[in-house]
């Protein structure tokens, strides 16, 4: 498959890195404000050469001499989105996708916000083109959550929850593992690169409720025939508590009774529930430092349960990759 | 009879010819009760669930070990019928849950679910005792267990926080979650619930 990469963030740069070990050529690159097009010299099959866009994108900052445009027009079979998530009219990520599919080709999606915060527009463009959408790397990075709920078929799915926050999960376990406080374990993973200057996102449960939401979007669209009889979930629709205020004196309580505290994530096909929650400490849902877990219930094949890396480029790029190998 | 009975409340003897229709009396009427218990599957645990039956005058008349059957939490259920007062019943039913023993079912009350919770923020300030009345006072639970961690110090920032059994009626667990969720709400305390029906 031929590859138009937008987005050179850390998941971007390890997809154009990875996409020849996985068989696809990567044909154009963009950032923000710069992009590489495959001149189409040696072929329509010749891509871009990865080393030097990721190269050039560390050292100058930018991808190529092109316009991102280019990139957008290029002759791809399927469109990576790995623009960072935006919410509200997801743009630009929402657009970059929507016009793939108005050329009836494919789009890949990193981006949480599109599938987040549109789905159902998301769905009517995917029904009016020959081109279709997979979002797998926007739930639980390399854990394939959404691929095994379409396995299971939606319908099926009671419910999905889990761990889907590395950052606030570090903190949680460091926090009950040496009794320390808040501040302290989160100026700690920000010196380890593990949580952002600003970890909101991550530590409010804003980014554990949009992979629910996307989830519960993909039980309530997977389990009806016609979308216009599934309810569409945003971000408005989930009931957020964050980790910020949790006391170490909660955690010591909880642990005295062999129990711990996990950002928990809950999705059904009615309720998107994002809290920390009290779990067993040795139990299947408490992951410890930044690993994921997803918990699927079904209704005839009891609980599944995957854990495994929830972020991170190359693992991020895998579920991609594996995404564009699911529309060959 | 009712000479006899008035003269010696505590007396099960004569107990067994009561026939009397009088309601007010039947509380010093020996009956049979059944107690379902939940123990942990090591030695002894048995002989300690049964001593605070005899100690309150309980007459034990049959005892029903459902070895290799488990519950949920994986603890063995145990049926016990036993012969007691209405007030020494409600004697064993305590003095049972102060030995720590989980009573799943007492007489016609089902408690056969167990829920921890934490509660933080300004516990104290906002009248801890108040909260946990209100919370028995909700019908689908009581409050078995209360553990509480205040920060150390003056001046501190910290919020204390509490760890709470509740023992909830069968099939009563959200209801009683929804009564400490609306109370927290109340009180501008938070609250981690626990994952129920979840964790096997």
């Amino acid at each position: 498959m031929r590859l138009a990469v937008i987005g050179a963030g850390a998941v971007g740069r390890s997809v154009v890195d990875l996409a020849a070990e996985y068989g696809h050529q990567v044909v154009a690159v963009a950032d923000s404000s710069t992009a590489v097009v495959a001149d189409g010299s040696g072929g329509r099959n010749v891509g871009v050469d990865p080393e030097a866009v990721v190269t050039r994108k560390a050292e100058a900052g930018i991808v190529g001499d092109d316009d991102p445009d280019d990139a957008l027009a290029a002759d791809y079979d399927v469109l990576v989105e790995a623009t960072p998530t935006t919410l509200g009219d997801a743009e630009p990520g929402f657009s970059h996708v929507t016009t793939a599919l108005e050329r009836d080709r494919h789009a890949v999606l990193a981006n949480k916000g599109p599938v987040a915060e549109r789905f159902g527009d998301l769905q009517a463009a995917v029904a009016d083109s020959a081109g279709e959408i997979r979002f797998e790397a926007t739930v639980g990075g390399a854990i394939p959550a959404v691929s095994t709920v379409e396995d299971i078929e939606p319908g099926h799915v009671t419910a999905v929850r889990g761990v889907l926050n590395g950052t606030a999960n570090f903190i949680l376990t460091r926090m009950a593992a040496e009794g320390l406080g808040y501040d302290h374990v989160l100026a700690e993973a920000q010196d380890l690169g593990v949580a952002e200057a600003d970890p909101s996102f991550d530590v409010d449960g804003t980014d554990a409720a949009l992979k629910c939401v996307i989830l519960a979007n993909v039980l309530s669209f997977g389990a009806v025939d016609d979308p216009a009889d599934a309810r569409e979930f945003t971000l408005d629709d989930a009931n957020v508590e964050g980790i910020r205020d949790v006391p170490g004196s909660a955690l010591r309580l909880a642990a005295e009774d062999g129990r711990t505290v996990r950002l928990i994530g809950e999705a059904t096909g009615e309720t998107v529930r994002v809290a920390p929650r009290l779990v067993p400490e040795n139990g299947t849902l408490a992951v410890s430092g930044t690993q994921n877990i997803v918990q699927i219930e079904t209704s005839h094949a009891g609980r599944l349960n995957i854990s495994g890396r929830g972020a991170g480029g190359p693992e991020t790029a895998s579920a991609v990759l594996g995404d564009v190998g699911r529309l060959e | 009879m009712s000479d006899t009975r008035d003269g010696a409340p505590d007396s099960s003897d004569g107990a067994a010819v009561d026939t009397s229709p009088d309601g007010g009396h039947a509380a010093s009427t020996p009956s049979t009760h059944t107690v379902r218990l939940e123990l942990v599957d090591e030695p002894g645990q048995l002989l300690a669930a049964l001593h605070p039956i005899a100690d309150n005058g309980g007459n034990l008349l049959s005892i029903y070990h459902e070895r290799g059957n488990k519950t949920p939490r994986g603890r063995i259920p145990v049926e016990v019928d036993f012969e007691a007062t209405q007030e020494r019943f409600e004697g064993i039913v305590e003095a049972l849950r102060s030995e720590g023993v989980n009573v799943m079912q007492a007489g016609t009350e089902r408690y056969a679910e167990e829920v921890t919770l934490l509660l933080f923020g300004h516990l104290i300030d906002t009248d801890l005792s108040d909260t946990l009345s209100r919370i028995e006072a909700c019908e689908s639970a009581s409050v078995a267990d209360v553990s509480l961690a205040a920060p150390q110090g003056t001046g501190t920032e910290e919020s204390s926080s509490a760890r709470l059994r509740l023992e909830a009626r069968a099939g009563e667990t959200e209801q009683a979650l929804a009564a400490v969720r609306e109370l927290a709400d109340d009180k501008d305390l938070r609250l981690v619930e626990p994952l129920t029906g979840v964790e096997a």
